[in-house]
Order: C-alpha cells, then sequence, then structure tokens
C-alpha cells in the first residue's frame, strides 16, 4: 500500500467522481434523445443500453439490405406458431372480408381500415431476409403498405414516440419507436412473393421489419396505438417479448 | 497500481527469493474482465446454438435447407429435425442478453487492453516475437522444447515465450476481431447501416457459420492455455496473474 500515495488516491477519487458525474449527464442526454429502451432496468439494462443507442445513431439513415429475385428462397418457410383462434377462423373463412386494422391513440383521425382500403394505397415491394433470433433465416418478397402512410392518413402526432402493434392473438403484441415506424422499408404486409400473405406467415397483415430480426415482425396485425409512453402497455416494457424473457429491440 | 511492477523490476538489488511482479494491474484486471466474458459468452452462446444446431452457407438457410453440416444434439425448438423425441427448454432470451451484455463488456475492456498495450509498451515487449525469435531454427525448437514438456529457465517466468506470443497475439489480433466481426454480420441494423461486413463473408448464414468455427478455436486456445498452466505450475501461474507477483524459487519447486 505504500505505493500508493495520497496523491494518487486523491486523482483516483476525482476521476471516479467525474466518471459518476459523466454517466450521468449522459444518461440524461441519451434518455432526451431516445436512446434509451423500455427494457433499460435490471443486470442486463447495461448490454441492451449500448446496444440500441449505438443502433439509432448508426442506423438513422440506413436502408435494410434488398435481394434479387433469384434469392429469394424456395420453398417458403412457415415458421411454427400458435394454434389459430376461433375469431381468427371466423375470419379466415370470410375471405378475411371483415379483417378490420383499428388505429388510435396519439392521432387526430382515429381510424378502422379494411384490407382493401390498405391495398388501395400506395404500396411497396422489397425483397428481404427475414432473420430469427433462432439462427435460421429466408428471403422473400413482401409487399405492403408503408406503416409511415398509415401514420399520415390518421394524422399521427408530432410528439407520438412508439407506435405499438397488437396480433388478434391477444398475447403478441410489441411497438417501435417513431424512426423506426416512419422508416421507408416499415411496411403492414400483406402480399409474398408476389402474392396474397399467407396465413402462415402473418396473413392477411403483418407488420415487416426488415431492420430487426423476425419476431418484431408480429403476425396477424389488427390494431395500432400511437403513444409516447409505454408505461401504459403490460408490464411497461415496449412489448410482449421482455415479459418473455426476450430483448425488446431485435436490431441485434 | 502500474508503478508497483516499475519499482519491483528496476529494483536488481532484491534477493533472489523475493516476490516479483510478473503481470501489470491493467493486464490481470482485463485478463479476469475478459475470461468472465468468453465465459458467459460461452455458455450463452452454446445456449442460442442449441434452438437451431444446423449450420448453413451463404445468405439464407432453414429447416427446408440443405445444411452444410448439424451439430447431434437435441433442440430447444420442435421446428428443427433432431432425430430426438423431445424438445429442450427455450433459453434464448436470457442467453441473448447476457450474449450481448457480455459482448460489449468484453469488446471495451479488449480496447482499453490493446490501447495500453501500445502505450505501455507491453504489446512491443512482451507480446511481439524478438528480432532473433524470427526464424524456423528457433521456432522448432520451441516447439520441440513444449513437446517434450522441458521446464522453462527461471527467466521465462517474466515475460511470454515464443509460442505464447504467437498463440496470445493470435488470439488478440485475429480471433477476437473475427468473432466480432462475424458476430455484427449476423446483426440485420448493423449491416443496413455496413453491408460490406456480411458481403465479405459471402453471407449471414456464413457469418454464423465462422462464428461458430471461431468460437471452436476461441475454446481450444483455452483449453492448451489452461493445459500449459497446470503443467507449468497451477497455483503459481494463477497467482501471479491474481496478485501480479511469482517468485522464483517457487517456480523451481
Amino acid at each position: 500500500m505504500s505505493h500508493l500515495s495520497r496523491r494518487k488516491l486523491i486523482t483516483s477519487g476525482l476521476a471516479a467522481a467525474a466518471g459518476v458525474t459523466g454517466l450521468g449527464a449522459a444518461a440524461t442526454i441519451a434518455q432526451k434523445n431516445g436512446l434509451i429502451p423500455p427494457d433499460h432496468g435490471g443486470i442486463y439494462g447495461l448490454g441492451e443500453t449500448l446496444t440500441y443507442a449505438s443502433h439509432r445513431l448508426l442506423t438513422k439513415h440506413s436502408l435494410a439490405r434488398e435481394f434479387s429475385r433469384s434469392q429469394i428462397s424456395q420453398p417458403p418457410l412457415a415458421n411454427e406458431m400458435a394454434p389459430l383462434k376461433e375469431s381468427f377462423k371466423r375470419l379466415q373463412a370470410g375471405g378475411f372480408a371483415d379483417w378490420r386494422l383499428s388505429v388510435d391513440g396519439m392521432v387526430a383521425r382515429p381510424a378502422s381500415f379494411s384490407l382493401a382500403e390498405l391495398k388501395s394505397y400506395p404500396s411497396r415491394s422489397q425483397i428481404t431476409q427475414l432473420a430469427c433470433e433462432e439462427g435460421w433465416s429466408y428471403i422473400a418478397e413482401w409487399i405492403g403498405v408503408p406503416l409511415s402512410h398509415v401514420l399520415e392518413t390518421v394524422g399521427a402526432h408530432s410528439k407520438a414516440r412508439y407506435v405499438v402493434y397488437f396480433s388478434i392473438d391477444s398475447n403478441w403484441w410489441d411497438s417501435l419507436d417513431i424512426d423506426e415506424a416512419h422508416h421507408p422499408q416499415t411496411l403492414l404486409a400483406y402480399g409474398m412473393n408476389r402474392g396474397e400473405l399467407p396465413v402462415g406467415n402473418g396473413g392477411p397483415l403483418r407488420m415487416r421489419v426488415p431492420r430487426q430480426l423476425g419476431y418484431k415482425s408480429v403476425k396477424f396485425i389488427n390494431q395500432l396505438t400511437v403513444t409516447d409512453n409505454l408505461k401504459e402497455f403490460g408490464k411497461g416494457l415496449g412489448s410482449a417479448s421482455p415479459e418473455a424473457g426476450y430483448a425488446w429491440y431485435a436490431g441485434i | 497500481m502500474g508503478d508497483i511492477a516499475w519499482v519491483s523490476s528496476s529494483a536488481s538489488a532484491i534477493p533472489a527469493a523475493t516476490v516479483r511482479a510478473r503481470h501489470s494491474a491493467l493486464v490481470r484486471i482485463t485478463h479476469w474482465i475478459a475470461t468472465l466474458c468468453f465465459l458467459a459468452l460461452l455458455v450463452s452462446g452454446v445456449e442460442i446454438l442449441i434452438s437451431h444446431p444446423r449450420f448453413y452457407w451463404g445468405e439464407t438457410g432453414n429447416i427446408n435447407t440443405a445444411p452444410l453440416f448439424k451439430i447431434p444434439i437435441p433442440s430447444s425448438r420442435a421446428l428443427v429435425p433432431t432425430g430426438y423425441g423431445y424438445v429442450l427448454p427455450d433459453q434464448n432470451g436470457w442467453s441473448r442478453y447476457l450474449h450481448f451484455q457480455a459482448a460489449w463488456i468484453v469488446v471495451l475492456t479488449g480496447i482499453l487492453y490493446i490501447l495500453s498495450s501500445l502505450l505501455t509498451g507491453h504489446l512491443q515487449k512482451n507480446l511481439i516475437p524478438r528480432k532473433a525469435d524470427f526464424s524456423w531454427r528457433v521456432f522448432s525448437h520451441a516447439i520441440a522444447e513444449h513437446v517434450r514438456f522441458t521446464r522453462p529457465p527461471a527467466a521465462e517466468a517474466w515475460s511470454y515465450n515464443l509460442l505464447q506470443r504467437i498463440a496470445y497475439l493470435f488470439v488478440i489480433l485475429i480471433l477476437f476481431p473475427l468473432v466480432i466481426w462475424t458476430g455484427l454480420a449476423m446483426s440485420p441494423a448493423f449491416v443496413s447501416a455496413v453491408p460490406t461486413a456480411v458481403t465479405a463473408f459471402g453471407g449471414q448464414q456464413s457469418a454464423r457459420t465462422i462464428h461458430f468455427f471461431v468460437t471452436v478455436a476461441l475454446l481450444l486456445f483455452l483449453l492448451i492455455h489452461v493445459g500449459m498452466i497446470v503443467l507449468a505450475g497451477f497455483w503459481s501461474r494463477t497467482r501471479a496473474m491474481i496478485t501480479g507477483r511469482a517468485g522464483t524459487q517457487m517456480e523451481r519447486t
């Protein structure tokens, strides 16, 4: 201990104090700029926050890779999924003519859209990869209306920070930050590989978020809620995923 | 803390039996943080692997695709055909959280280690082989001594021998960067900003497969590293990496 001079102790103390203050300031700045994920609490909060914040800064204007038509995976893959509910089967029997997408929350004009209405809007088609957190992946063409177009149509509030989306299976809901929601490649997809979106792939309507892993692309979407506060939904962690132990942000 | 090493190693008058500084505080701290992170990454990585123990080459791969190879273990997903009649419990949630947390800590620790190694001369002094070592004769001699388990001269307790230098440099400059890079190449968000990170490997599944093989190489390094420590004297070497001190008297007994 004799090697540790008093000067050294004082400098280390000052450095530590500066470090803690710096961290505090960094946290405040990060919070203001939307760099803190809703599931930042707990022992993994450090890694989650570093990943989300760095990705938000790095991918501000980036586009998911798009592929050529010849790279589309054949045969198309349909992942395992929970058994379909009676309410879904009834809509399916009617050819989804009565499927509605309701949009509420921080919007000027809450609305409910039929599939035909959604299909009448300008569509976007893209050939992107769907990568699952488990390790497998496939490439498909996704056709749909950009989520940003729907948000404009309903007049989403400028102070809105998240778009929460719900599956007809109430166990599944998720949310995107407003940048990801407005991203040109984020689609409400109703078509796949030049055809209708098959039920096995989330038809009639699926969220498609190609810059994040497959589990953010929730199937059977029938409700959107625009909000500035995720605390009001579920356990306040941003989606059903953290409640099941998975990260809210799935860019990695 | 760094001056402990400086004070002791310069004091040539101290008796031979006296303990001397072997590893600097920074080397010791970063070593053990990296060890903990590597074990966390290994365990969580194996858990994630169990959810799809199949490997592919190219951009895509799934159960409809012929795998490059399969790991003959049961899976935590019912969809994966493994030949086993049961499905293991899903551990991917916490495994993925832990994997990325440990990855961040080990990357930041690695950056600190590299920068300080450059500044203090640790890299040049202890890791880059000496000029005289750049010869096939010296290299083959070093290998022969290792294979015969010849006890190294006492001087070797104060720096790394040639094979250690080569192995450590390979891990620090090749394997660690490659495992981080292939990990990032699997991130759809990261490659949206840096597409060449994945196209350089020929696709996301190729990156995943390389990630696996680099992990195997790192695991082999760990096993050989621990094996060598056991041969050299487990407690004295481990104590040196914890306290920073090693006694030459201890080495000879």
